[in-house]
This record gives structure tokens, sequence and C-alpha cells, in this order.
């Protein structure tokens, strides 16, 4: 009997946990911006973070590549696993891990260089740049965000005179070099029109393949059209945490619904 | 007619006539210089004036070649450049990216009080100050050479490049560095691979101005690098600079000397320019790529 439940158990495709948050909270002085987070992240899937505006989205997702750690009054406390490793432990290596964990923004925001240079960033950046490679990894990366045909004869060209939706592209494309386990995307679509939206959403599709992504977005229509795992924040809380279709059809929490139909900004 | 429309007419004339006094004026100092200038090269063909190694313009018959002092201005200006571009980059790298608070603060005050220094009061204290040490350092002498007087003027230029410059690595947009350490990059390599470039032409044009003032600046060479009209050997012979020879022979240049003085300050016209406009080409330039 015991034997049979544990067979049926390894024939289930579990889902491999790449993120997983214990007893989260964080502070900014006295103001706590997350309260008591519990989840656990898919690999290779994407998950949403939803919730109205200053709920504390961005504050959880930059806590996965520790970029809080830039404000001085920010304290982290409960644990935060990456790969069964402890991304808080004193003497975590902050470089690799934000190589691991690639971060989109908001706003587009190249570097304000070449299209090439901004490619080749992150190689130069991990004392990965051997220069008979570098042109390789430029034409991948561009072929990864398909963006390679419209820019291989414009490579030297700024990457501020991209239109929005290519620099968010290529903002995507220079991750890539480095090998990325996990992107974070907050709210990548924000400043985008409804069909660049499309196109870049689909591209997110296409790299959960490879890469987990984690996406922040106050647009529903948005997590319900990419996501396959969301959760729903409201004043630091996560209210509620699981598949996409359940969140949106069946919440279990009764603010969850109501932001749902809208009962929320 | 109203109040406010009269305000308004008289506000627009005031501002046009003063516009125009400021052009006219420049014409007039422009008509001037090329006159004057212009009437010693009657008698003195260019080429004499530029490339001739002696200038005696009081012996008899008198010798009008600036190549002395074209060297003299070169020497002191390149070296004081040399010395404070780099130091001005370090300084205004270290005030805008690395010190924080009171520390910055200070600093910054610091330069601007070293700015306000006349002119005068930095010669004379490089003069009896500075030039005795340099004398005894490398055993010369005398201590008002080359090399003192750039000393002296790349501290002058330093809070005018540092400043400047400061305020274009502060104006890096804070998302440009957000991404390039989201990206793993370390401090350092945030601020060279990305502020720095970022800042560039705000970068050139602090070290321009920096440039067009240890060019235009004349009191401290004039006391500090010895006003000797001879072609140096080294940087720390005495030499003579464009400036400094007006400065010091005006007062009793006459007759074709005081033409040749005029004709100086076209040479130091045309330099000026020259450095201005290749100014603006290379922030252009940098701009447009
Ligand atoms: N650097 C900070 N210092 C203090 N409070 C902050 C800081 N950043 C964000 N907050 C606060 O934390 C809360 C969550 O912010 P944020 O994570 O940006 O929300 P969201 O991304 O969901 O809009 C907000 O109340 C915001 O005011
Ligand atoms: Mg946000």
């Amino acid at each position: 009997m015991d034997k049979y439940l544990m067979d049926t158990a390894a024939l289930e495709p579990v889902a491999q946990i790449k993120i997983k948050t214990t007893n989260l909270d964080l502070f900014y002085g006295d103001f706590q911006a997350l309260i008591n987070v519990n989840m656990e992240i898919a690999a290779n899937k994407i998950t949403a973070l939803i919730g109205p505006s200053g709920c504390g989205k961005s504050t959880l997702l930059r806590v996965f590549n520790r970029m809080n750690d830039l404000i001085e009054e920010c304290q982290v406390t409960g644990t935060v696993l990456i790969d069964d490793q402890d991304i808080y432990l004193p003497g975590t290596d902050l470089i690799d891990l934000r190589k691991k964990v690639g971060m989109v923004f908001q706003r587009p925001n190249p570097f304000p260089l070449s299209i090439y240079e901004n490619i080749v960033f992150g190689l130069k950046v991990h004392g990965l740049a051997r220069k008979s490679e570098l042109d390789y990894h430029v034409e991948q990366s561009l072929k990864e965000v398909m963006l390679w045909d419209k820019l291989k004869d414009k490579l030297h060209r700024n990457a501020l005179s991209l239109t929005l939706e290519q620099q968010q592209r290529l903002c995507i494309a220079r991750l890539l070099p480095v090998k990325p386990d996990i992107i974070l995307m907050d709210e990548p679509c924000s400043s985008l029109d409804p069909v660049s939206t499309q196109r870049v959403e689909e591209l997110m599709k296409v790299l959960k393949e490879e890469y987990t992504i984690v996406i922040v977005t106050h647009n529903m229509a948005q997590a319900a059209r990419v996501s396959e795992e969301a959760g729903f924040m409201l004043l630091g809380q996560l209210v509620e945490f699981g598949r996409t279709s359940q969140i949106f059809t069946t919440p279990k929490d009764k603010r969850t619904e109501d932001y749902i139909t809208g009962r929320y900004g | 007619m109203d109040y406010k429309a009269v305000k308004e007419f008289v506000v627009e004339k005031a501002i046009l006539v003063c516009g125009l006094v400021s052009i006219i004026g420049v014409i007039l100092i422009f008509f001037f210089l090329l006159r004057e200038g212009g009437s010693f090269f009657l008698k003195v063909p260019l080429s004499e004036f530029l490339t001739g190694k002696n200038w005696y313009p009081t012996s008899t018959p008198p010798q009008f070649g600036i190549l002395p002092l074209l060297l003299g201005s070169l020497i002191v200006t390149g070296g004081a450049v040399l010395l404070a571009v780099p130091l001005g980059v370090c300084g205004a790298i270290f005030i805008a990216e690395v010190a924080k608070g009171s520390l910055k603060e200070f600093l910054k005050s610091g330069v601007e009080l070293i700015q306000a220094i006349p002119s005068v009061v930095l010669g004379f204290l490089g003069a009896k100050v500075l030039g005795a040490y340099v004398m005894d350092w490398f055993g010369l002498d005398t201590g008002l050479t080359a090399f003192t007087a750039s000393l002296l003027l790349a501290f002058m230029a330093l809070p005018t490049i540092i400043s400047v410059m400061e305020d274009a690595v502060t104006a890096v947009p804070h998302r440009y560095r957000e991404s390039a350490i989201a990206m793993g990059a370390t401090r350092w390599q945030t601020i060279y691979r990305v502020v720095l470039p970022a800042a560039a032409s705000g970068m050139a044009a602090a070290i321009m101005l920096g440039i067009g003032r240890a060019i235009g600046e004349t009191m401290v060479v004039a006391m500090a690098s010895g006003n000797a009209a001879i072609i140096p050997k080294s940087i720390f012979d005495p030499v003579k600079t464009l400036t400094a020879t007006i400065a010091t022979e005006m007062g009793e240049a006459t007759g074709t000397h005081a033409l040749a003085l005029f004709a100086i300050a076209i040479v130091l016209f045309a330099i000026t320019l020259l450095v201005n406009v290749t100014a603006d080409f290379l922030i252009h330039r940098k701009r447009v790529k």
C-alpha cells in the first residue's frame, strides 16, 4: 500500500522548485513591505506576481537578485533558496547570484552604448569574454530575442536609437550570453504599445523553455495570457499562490476574488 | 494700453539692446585687433613672425620671431593639461561616485574655494614658495621655470575640470547604474564601463574648459615662468608665453613693437578659436553617434 503510493508520486511529473521563500519578511526602516511570504516558484515556467500598485511586487522581485541590498535601511529575514542555496547567507557571492538571476526593468534601459557593447557587457563584466566568441554571442542573443535580422547591419549604432520594444528586447538579449537560470521582469511591457506587448509576451513563452521567468505585472490580462502560476499580493502579503487558471477562475481568497473582479484599482 | 503690455514691450527692447551691445562690442574688438595686427604684417611677413627663433623687440634692428613664445605657451599649457586632466578625472569620479555625506560636501566646497583664489595671489605664492621648492628639488639655478608655471596652472584648471565633470558624471541617470549592478557588475566596472562612457561628452567639455582656463590665464604664468624668451631645452628652463609677453611688454612698447603685440593677440585669438571649435566638434560628434 505504502509502496504503491510512493510509486505513483514518482510517476507524477513533479515540477522542479527553482526559488523557495520561507517566512520572508522585509523592512524598509520601520515599514514592513513584505509580510511572511512563503512561495515556491517552479523552474521553466512563467510565474506572475499581481496585485495593486504599492503592494510589494517589485520589492519581492528584488529579493531574488538582492537588489534591495542597495537600499541602506532595507532588512530581510526568513530564507530565500535558489536551487536549494540560501542566497541571504553571509558570504553569498552577489556577482554570481546576479549572473544567474537576470533582471529586466519597467522602463527599457539599455546602456547608452552600441547594441553590440550592450550584449557583450555581461561577458566582459564576468571575465567570460573571449574576443573570438563575442560576435557569436551577439548573434545568438539577438536571434533568441528575434532582433538579429533587423539589427545585424546596425550593431554599432547606439542602443538608444532603437524603438522602445527593440530596446526592451535588447535588455532581455543582453542577459543571455552569461547563461542565467532565472529572468526577473518588472512590468516589462508597461511602456510598450499593445502590439509590442503582444510580441514581447510571445518572446517570454519561447524563453521559458530555457529559463525560469518571474514577471511582475499589474495588468491582469497579461498575467492570464502568459503565466502558468500566479501569486496575488496585497499590502505586503502573498494572499494566494497557485495555478493561474485556478487563481483567475476559482480564487480561494475573498480578497483575490475582489481584485480579479475589479474591486481594487 | 495696459501695464502688462508696456512692461512686455520694455523688457523685450531692453533685452534686444543688451544683445546688440555685446555683439557690437565683440565685432569692434575683432576689428581693432585685425587692423592693428594687420598693419604689423605689412612690415614683418607672417612666416618670419611665426618661425623666427628670436624675440628681440627692442634691439636694433628688432627681431620679431615668436617661436620661443609659442613653444613657451605650448610647454606650459601642455604640461598643465597633462597634470590637470588625470587628476581632474580622478577627483571628479571620487567626488561624484565614491565620496559620501560630509566628505563629499567638504570636497565640493574645497574645490569652489580653490576657484575663488585670485590668480595674482596664486602666482605670488607660486613664484615665492613653490619656485623655491622646485629649485631645491631639481637642483636648478632658478625656480621660475615652465614646470613651476605648469604646476600652478594645473592647480588653477583643476577646479573647473572637477566641478564641470562632476556634474556630468552625477547627471548620468540612476537606471543605467542599476541595470549594470543587476547584471553583476562591480561598482568600479559600473563606473568605467557605463557611467564614464555615458558622461563622455560632458567630461570632454570639462577638459576643454579647463584647457581654456589654462591658455587664457596670464598672471600666474607671468609671475612664475621666468619670462625668458628663449627656446627651452627642457621643462625646467625659464620660458615666456604669448600671454605673458603681451602683459609684461605692453607698457613700454611703441611703434612696431606695439603692433607686434597686437599680432600676438591675433595668434592667441586663433589658437583659442581652434580649441573651441575642436571642443565643439568632439562634444557634438560624441552626441550624434
Ligand atoms: N526604497 C524604499 N524605501 C522605503 N519604502 C519603499 C522603498 N521602495 C518601496 N517602498 C515601499 O514599499 C511598498 C512596496 O513597494 P513596491 O515593491 O515598489 O510595490 P509595487 O511594485 O507592488 O508597486 C510601497 O509602499 C513603497 O512605498
Ligand atoms: Mg513596482
